[in-house]
């Protein structure tokens, strides 16, 4: 694998470092099966790009892509805790509902960046003045985002709010006992996982110079590889551990698909992403001793 | 002063499933006052205390507390003044989370939570204070997670949990009906040091008539979603539990056939 690869590979998995973030949030501490993904990756990707094209400043407008993603989460939690439909159906149905609506934000199927001003476009100063290229000062500022970003999850976790949305996921009965809103708690953990995600859409688009309706597809089942190829690969008994494993698997994942891909001897092309990511996800949910959220063993409930 | 006026809860009305589980009941239960509910199968007793919990509303009825009508509230919002222990050990704590962060969650309970740690040193040795009076060696463990207890520490750890928090009552759900004889004595002693120290309002339902007399000030007897049986004070004083199947008897004018009632 060539050293650019390399790095775009790393690049791509801090990107969806985010997205695995918000899935952790989701199906970890809520303990809701949140499809709603699919549709809010694409959706940030969308209200970033379409803003930018008409001028809007692109830190702006990857804001904006965060509001609209926690909007989505929060229609998603609303389905569920007023309305009482299943979660897992309840984020179905946003996520198709999303695909309309990204189609309808951006007016056609796929918006490009080209030559736009972008959340990016600071760092090609770096070749100019200091002679670091693009494709070493994008990961590296990525790199610090998404350990920023990891850091105030870790400090929001461990908050008496924090605690809380942790006790609605594990134990919403007891969680109600101590005076917990579960249904508030639900909402809010489900806007922030999907604003995270919507974060990872619109700086994927970004750097990736277009926003396309069809990026949302499999985010999800990449996501949940990132985080259960995380706990595989290490423990994550504390808050700190649990969402560097996210991090740590999303890039494992990325390495492993590029090292796939890039290796001539099995003969894979890029058409075969999605189903080396199935493989790979089944891989990681059958190695012993992985915690996953469909199976559970032993566990009390 | 809690007052329970009238409350009635009919389950799957109108089908052929049809429960009635409340019937009319009153109950007014001035401060410090530790009452025990005892009733065979069915009777009502965890209906009864799911509606004082919030858990479930009644179709009729009154509950207050403090001269404020919670009936309609549900349960995180009532739990400002109510604390409960259940009677699954699982089930009042986060199995994931450890000892100390059950604690903290429990120590802010009905009240406004913030972005601040939930653990933070000052508030770990206050826990380890209230750990060490178990003697279960648990102050040293604050960080281990919750489901590396037993079911007689978890119970032990939700008692202190709940009294945390000052409360106007204390709802205790057949909380040592889950463990073995030794573990249940030891934590239904737990339970009577901590009402008498603080001089809480409790009402603890139980299966055994024994438990029933030997703690507290006042028995409830509740049969087919009624009180039907409410002793205290020199009454109750000397009561055996043969004297209690008697009055049950004579109250209902049937002779009892519950055996879990009889044997526990």
């Amino acid at each position: 694998m060539s050293q650019i690869a390399l790095l775009g590979a790393i690049e791509v998995g801090l990107l969806f470092a985010l997205v695995a973030l918000g899935v952790y949030l989701s199906f970890r501490i809520l303990q809701f099966p949140d499809l709603t993904v699919d549709g809010s990756f694409p959706l940030g990707a969308a209200v970033c790009a379409s803003m930018i094209v008409v001028g809007y400043d692109a830190y702006l407008a990857t804001i904006c892509a965060a509001f609209a993603g926690a909007m989505a989460g929060i229609v998603t939690a609303w389905l569920n805790v007023r309305l009482k439909i299943l979660h897992l159906l309840a984020s179905i149905l946003t996520m198709i509902a999303l695909y309309s609506v990204n189609l309808r934000i951006m007016g056609r199927p796929n918006v490009a960046l080209l030559g736009e001003e972008t959340v990016f476009s600071p760092l090609e100063a770096l070749d100019e003045t200091y002679g670091i290229p693009m494709f070493w000062a994008l990961p590296i500022a990525l790199m610090v985002l998404v350990i920023i970003i990891k850091l105030a999850l870790d400090w929001f976790l461990n908050s008496e709010i924090g605690l809380a949305m942790r006790a609605t996921g594990e134990n919403p009965r007891m969680a109600r006992a101590q005076g917990i809103h579960t249904d508030r708690y639900i909402l809010g953990g489900m806007a922030l996982s999907n604003a995270l995600v919507a974060v990872a859409g619109a700086l994927f688009a970004q750097s990736q110079g277009a926003a396309d309706v069809t990026l949302g597809v499999g985010v999800i089942v990449v996501g949940l590889a990132a985080v259960i190829g995380g706990e595989a690969v290490m423990n994550t008994r504390t808050v700190f551990r649990a969402t560097l494993a996210c991090i740590v698997g999303s890039i494992i994942y990325r390495l492993a698909v590029a090292g796939a891909l890039n290796s001539d001897a099995i003969g894979l092309k890029a058409q075969d992403l999605n189903l080396i990511t199935a493989v790979l996800v089944t891989l990681a949910m059958v190695l012993p001793g992985v915690r996953n959220p469909f199976r559970k063993k032993g566990r009390a409930t | 002063m809690i007052e329970v006026k009238d409350i009635a809860v009919t389950f799957n009305a109108g089908t052929p499933m049809e429960t009635r589980a409340m019937r009319g009941i009153d109950l007014a239960i001035p401060e410090g006052d530790f009452v025990t509910v005892i009733g065979s199968n069915g009777a009502g007793k965890s209906t009864f205390l799911n509606a004082l919990a919030g858990e479930l509303r009644p179709d009729s009825g009154h509950i207050i507390i403090e001269d404020t009508d919670v009936t309609a509230w549900p349960t995180a919002k009532r739990a400002g003044l109510v604390a409960r222990v259940f009677q699954d050990p699982l089930g009042g704590s986060c199995a994931s989370l450890s000892i100390e962060e059950n604690l903290a969650l429990a120590n802010v309970r009905g009240k406004r939570r913030g972005l601040g740690a939930a653990v933070d040193g000052d508030i770990r040795s206050t826990f380890r204070e209230h750990v060490s009076r178990l003697n279960l060696g648990l102050e040293n463990r604050l960080g281990d997670r919750m489901d590396l207890l037993s079911g007689g520490q978890r119970q032990a750890v939700s008692l202190l949990m709940a009294a945390l928090q000052p409360m106007k009552i204390l709802l205790l759900d057949e909380h040592t009906a889950a463990l073995d004889p030794k573990t249940a004595a030891f934590v239904l002693e737990l339970t009577r040091e901590i009402v008498e120290e603080r001089g809480l309002t409790t009402l603890m339902v139980t299966h055994s008539m024994r438990q029933a007399l030997d703690i507290g000030n006042r028995t409830v007897m509740l049969h087919e979603g009624r009180v039907v049986l409410d002793v205290k004070g020199d009454e109750r004083k000397g009561l055996e539990v043969e004297d209690l199947l008697h009055m049950f008897e004579k109250v209902r004018g049937t002779e009892i056939d519950d055996d879990a009632l009889l044997l526990s």
